[in-house]
């Protein structure tokens, strides 16, 4: 489903270089429950947003579905993250200003679709995380899982192939973070969506079916 | 997807109260100045009571005469418009008159400065008049140098104390004359048909209107069938200027028959162009003078709302996160800012009815009634709508630009 090829991400400023990532090659399978792990700063996050489109390589390349995307345009990157890609952060990234249903609405605003087909789907991917009652609360009124869950309501409504989770429960106390963990494995077994997630957690990258360890930008095998 | 914009661009106008009121203030401050200024113009260009048929009408309102040595312009007089213009082919209908003029008239010893203006019977079925009293004198009554007149509504209240004012007679212009209908008043700056009194060409004093000469100080106002042939017949009044005999020492007459538009933009041109229209140079010029006055709360408005970028960074990045494109954020903050302009113009339209009633209030043109009609605010709904878009596009071209990573390491939204 992702390929990393070679992959290099260099930050550069006038006077210091910053490697993020050295030579990252690996492959994300269909269906498949990878967990990422690593210390802080090792460049969790930065490949994580490489495999979302979301940042670029400096050197090598990122093909999603078979298809290197190196030269893709803004506009046919935006596509691509919007048919294929769902992403669920740690600081969960609501929009305060929205009621939850309309965040959950937000990945289908970018889709040709009717409003009141919209409106279905958000209604069903609130309820398929447990949050029915909640559909015109506003993120502020919610409890951080609750929020969380909204995130992967959100993530989930345009049924993404990937799911890219930046330390989803990384926020949560240990409860709260069960139950987000519980509907990711769920996602993965019954719709088979292929699931990415970094964490700091090794006993909820224990859950997943493959940890991919980085350390100073590089794979550790 | 617009419903989405706008509820969130109605939560991000809560959410900074301070912000959203400045940025309102400019907007309407400067909104409130352009929608006078428009309202004014409608006054004087816009369609309304008398002039019913100004899309159908060209006027002839100068000639200048060339000689070698000599130029002369003036208003085209009588016997040229009545031997000339009168008998074009192919029209409605022609009627002279002079322009309006002060005189006095006096009623039990007290004086009373009226404008005055001579017109023939034509004149009332150019203009459409709305009679309070009696009627119009027609053009027997012209022909047969009838001493009567029609006066106006402030006129009738001045001289009889709003009581009926038909059959009365009225001193004026060293004439007596019998009122022979009471008009609703006419703006003054409407000066064709503006007046306080109206009598008949013939029943002047002197017939110096009738001597032949080319400028004089008289009007014609041509009634096309249609407009369609505003072309022809201002290619035959071209033809009729070639046929006139000049007096020695000229050896060429200009003029144009214009549109009422065409008109108004002669009298704002230059002295060195009086005798050439030029609406279009006109129309560009208020138009850039409007997006001109627009220029600096726009900048204000750019700043404010680039400032809010960092405010809005996160929101940024997870639009961008779940597909949006820079463009397609490019068009959500700037229909943000449109309905900001928007709403604006709504309070501006509110607070340039309180100007405009002041300005009606000091009377300082003459029976001008400055108002918010359906096409002032069809124009300042796109002025509001011209502004949003200044102001707008930039910001929203700055925000649309952020990284996603970086604008998603933002936490605030």
């Amino acid at each position: 489903m992702i390929q990393l090829r070679a992959v290099e991400k260099v930050y550069r400023t006038d006077r210091i270089e910053t490697i993020a990532l050295s030579n990252v090659n690996l492959e994300i399978r269909s269906g498949e429950f990878v967990s990422i792990m690593g210390p802080s700063g090792c460049g969790k996050s930065t490949l994580l947003n490489l495999m979302g489109l979301l940042d670029v390589p400096s050197e090598g390349t990122v093909s999603l579905a078979g298809e290197s995307v190196v030269s893709y345009s803004d506009r046919q990157l935006s596509r691509l993250r919007n048919r294929r890609l769902g992403f669920v952060f740690q600081t969960f990234h609501l929009i305060a200003d929205l009621s939850v249903v309309d965040n959950v609405e937000i990945p289908l605003l970018y889709r040709r679709m009717s409003g009141s087909e919209r409106r279905r789907l958000a209604l069903a991917a609130l309820e398929r995380v447990g949050l029915s009652s909640r559909v015109h609360h506003f993120p502020a009124q919610l409890s951080g899982g609750q929020q969380q869950r909204v995130a992967i309501a959100r993530a989930i409504v345009g049924e993404p192939d990937v799911l890219l989770a930046d330390e989803p429960t990384g926020n949560l106390d240990s409860s709260m973070g069960d139950e987000v963990m519980a509907i990711l494995h769920d996602l993965n077994s019954s719709a088979g969506t292929t699931i990415v997630m970094v964490t700091h957690d090794e006993r909820l990258a224990g859950q997943t079916g493959r940890i991919l360890r980085l350390f100073d930008g590089r794979q550790v095998n | 997807m617009l419903k989405n914009y706008l509820k969130t661009a109605i939560q991000v106008l809560r959410r900074r109260k301070f912000f959203t009121f400045i940025s309102l203030f400019g907007v309407s401050l400067t909104l409130v100045v352009l929608m006078v200024a428009t309202a004014v113009f409608d006054q004087i260009l816009g369609p309304q009571l008398p002039e019913i048929h100004a899309d159908r009408t060209l006027g002839v309102y100068s000639l200048e005469m060339r000689g070698a040595e000599i130029i002369s312009d003036s208003d085209a007089s009588y016997w040229f418009l009545d031997r000339y213009v009168r008998t074009l082919p192919d029209i409605e209908k022609v009627t002279i008159f002079s322009q309006a003029a002060r005189s006095a008239t006096y009623l039990d010893g007290e004086k009373f400065e009226l404008y005055f203006k001579r017109t023939d019977g034509a004149f009332w079925q150019v203009y459409g008049f709305d009679f309070l009293e009696g009627g119009p004198f027609l053009a027997e009554d012209d022909a047969n140098a009838e001493k009567v007149a029609v006066i106006n509504e402030t006129t009738r209240r001045q001289l009889y104390g709003g009581s009926k004012a038909l059959g009365r007679m009225l001193e004026i212009d060293g004439q007596r004359l019998k009122i022979k209908g009471v008009v609703r008043d006419v703006s003054f700056l409407r000066q064709d048909p503006f007046s306080d009194v109206w009598a008949p060409i013939s029943a002047a004093r002197s017939d110096t209107h009738l001597r032949p000469a080319v400028l004089g100080s008289h009007t014609g106002v041509i009634l096309a069938r249609h407009r369609g042939d505003f072309p022809a017949i201002k290619r035959a009044f071209q033809a009729r200027l070639a046929e006139v005999e000049l007096p020695e020492g000229y050896d060429e007459l200009s003029g144009e028959a214009n549109t009422h538009f065409e008109r108004f933009s002669r009298v704002m041109s230059s002295n060195q162009e009086r005798t050439v229209a030029s609406p279009w140079r006109l129309r560009f010029a208020i138009g850039l003078a409007m997006v001109l006055f627009m220029i600096l709360p726009s900048l204000n408005l750019v700043n404010i709302n680039v400032s809010r970028i960092l405010e809005r960074a996160s929101e940024i990045g997870v639009r961008k996160a779940f597909g949006a494109s820079s463009w397609t954020l490019v068009g959500q903050f700037v229909v943000e800012n449109v309905l900001l302009t928007l709403i604006g113009g709504g309070i501006a339209f509110v607070l340039s009815g309180g100007v405009l009633s002041l300005l009606n209030g000091v009377e300082l043109i003459p029976y001008a009634t400055f108002q918010l009609n359906f096409r002032v605010f069809v124009y300042g709904l796109l002025l509001a709508v011209i502004f949003g878009l200044i102001s707008g596009v930039y910001p929203a071209w700055k925000m649309s630009r952020l990284h996603p990573v970086t604008a998603l390491r933002r936490r605030s939204l």
